[in-house]
């Protein structure tokens, strides 16, 4: 299971064990990382489980569908080169030890 | 110790039983649910679960020790079968009687039953919670013809999944358009046309007078005397509030449990949110029931408030999504008295938004494939005056999010 390393805007850091496919906010969200909101439970329709990826790990994950590049830009804390939603990040081997930052809001 | 007791654990009880832990509040929490599980997500029950693309524990909220974590106590299984207000005690169908200081009614809804004759027969199936789903799961996947009754939400996002596990599927709505209490004509011939491309059959105008059951099949006769045949039946025809406990109790009802804007019912003591509330929201003028997440996550947590001294009246713009094949609609505000529309992109190309005013104010906008466009909307219409150039919305060369 790859591990994901979480870090809290107080720079908090939480490391936690996600299945193979699950999505990076249902790891979270399973594992009471509350900064992740998730109001829509992963459609892809809220910008509630927005998320700054370490960049050493961006070449790591799945390509923006359309939506969720347009999403970004309605995040609570203003988006940034490394932002992604967190919801539409599947996991994989490759992800295993990545750093997740959180954002201080999601609403 | 104080003790707060929340009957139903679904969204909105979730949300109450975490607004208060957040809130500071160090008594007793105890959350009580008629359903077995854990409180659990019911959007992906007509989506991505009964696709089979994802099981049930994952549908969970939190993990089972968050809640030992928060100090929230889960009495899970049984439902409330009696509230005596006047003396503080909730009962439960097991015997257990519990005392409370304040209580929260999160109590939600549930489906509407189809009354027509044939209607009790097991091949005729709803969809509301964990247990629903998991029954319609098994049939569908043994089913080669679906029929849906009503063209709803629930009902067309079963059709699209029905679809796409490759039954043959027929859809009739009363109606003579499908979404029709919901949106503007523009948005439902969208939807109707995306279903019919893919092969389902919409019949609309279409009243169902009785299911003629054999062992082989299912035939629904509708009232113009025409027939469809199916293997298995899956009526989405509405909800209805739980009310019956509160009602029971003395409490004011009407279509729902009566609250203001503070959540709060007619005792003082009481509070309810979601699904199964007629409540009031400042930026309208009559109170509603609303049937979604966002009102059941929004008025939790002003009952959260209200139960913890700290009332903040509730004064949210509403929304809503629905998933359908690849289409996602978004809706926010509500669009009852709308006037005027406005189109924005074109619907044949399968992305675009409706702006809904009345008396010249944006009071809804409804966005299929659109996120950020309703995402924007959702703050053009929190923003009082509410006034904006339709020229501007319609025009798909100007940025939504620059004349935010
Ligand atoms: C299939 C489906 C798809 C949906 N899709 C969407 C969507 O895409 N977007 C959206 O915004 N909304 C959607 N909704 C609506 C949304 O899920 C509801 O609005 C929301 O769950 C309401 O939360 P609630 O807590 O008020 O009620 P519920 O979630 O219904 O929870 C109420 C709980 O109270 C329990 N209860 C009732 N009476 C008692 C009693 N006497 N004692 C103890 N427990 C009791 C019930 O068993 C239930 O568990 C969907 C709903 C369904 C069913
Ligand atoms: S959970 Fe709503 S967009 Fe990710």
């Amino acid at each position: 299971m790859p591990k994901v390393i979480f870090v809290a805007s107080d720079q908090t850091r939480r490391e936690i064990e996600i299945s193979g496919g699950w999505s990076l906010m249902e790891g979270a969200v399973q594992n009471d990382v509350t900064e992740i909101v998730a109001e829509c439970g992963g459609g892809c329709a809220c910008a509630t489980c927005h998320v700054f990826i370490e960049p050493a790990w961006l070449d790591k994950l799945p390509e923006q569908t359309p939506s969720e590049k347009d999403l970004l830009d309605c995040t609570a804390v203003p988006r940034q080169s490394n932002s992604r939603l967190s919801c539409q990040i599947k996991l994989t081997p490759e992800m295993d030890g990545m750093v997740v930052h959180l954002p201080q809001r999601q609403t | 110790m104080k003790r707060f007791i929340i009957v139903g654990a679904g969204q909105a009880g979730l949300q109450v039983a975490e607004s208060l832990r957040r809130g500071g509040f160090d008594g007793e929490v105890l959350l009580v649910g008629e359903e077995a599980s854990l409180p659990y997500q019911r959007p992906p029950l007509s989506k991505k679960y009964l696709l089979g693309e994802v099981e049930a524990p994952r549908l969970l909220f939190r993990p089972a020790d968050h809640y030992a974590k928060l100090g929230i106590a889960c009495h899970l299984g049984v439902p409330v079968a009696k509230l005596d207000k006047e003396n503080r005690i909730v009962y439960l169908a097991d015997g257990a009687e519990l005392c409370y200081d304040r209580l929260a009614l999160t109590t939600g809804a549930r489906v509407r039953e189809l009354t027509v004759p044939g209607a009790g027969d097991p091949r005729v199936c709803y969809l509301r919670g964990l247990n629903d789903a998991e029954n319609l799961r098994v049939r569908l996947s043994q089913a080669r013809r679906v029929a849906i009754i009503g063209g709803g939400f629930i009902g067309l996002e079963v059709a699209a999944i029905a679809r796409g596990l490759g039954c043959e599927v027929a859809v009739l709505e009363t109606q003579s358009r499908v979404l029709q209490r919901v949106v503007a004509p523009v948005v439902s011939d969208f939807f109707a046309r995306i279903h019919r491309e893919r092969g389902v059959n919409i019949q609309l105008a279409q009243q169902v007078s009785a299911i003629d059951a054999t062992p082989d099949a299912l035939t629904i006769i509708t009232a113009d005397g025409s027939s469809v045949v199916a293997d298995l039946i899956v009526a989405g025809i509405g909800v209805l509030p739980n009310i019956e406990l509160a009602r029971a109790s003395g409490l004011l009802c009407d279509g729902g449990i009566v609250v203001d804007e503070f959540a709060r019912t007619s005792d003082p003591s009481i509070v309810s949110a979601g699904d199964c509330t007629m409540h009031r929201n400042l930026l309208y003028p009559r109170p509603h029931r609303i049937e979604s997440v966002q009102n059941a996550v929004d008025q939790a947590k002003v009952a959260a408030g209200t139960l913890l001294d700290h009332p903040v009246a509730y004064a949210q713009v509403p929304w809503f999504w629905s998933d359908q094949y690849d289409f996602k609609l978004q809706m926010t505000g509500i669009s009852t008295g709308y006037d005027e529309l406005v189109l924005r992109g074109e619907p044949e190309k399968g992305a675009f938004s409706v702006f809904y005013y009345a008396d010249e104010r944006l009071i809804a906008a409804d966005s299929i494939n659109r996120p950020a466009e309703h995402m924007v909307s959702r703050k053009l219409i929190a923003t009082p005056g509410g006034c904006y150039p339709k020229a501007q919305l319609a025009d798909t060369a100007i940025d939504l999010k620059t004349i935010f």
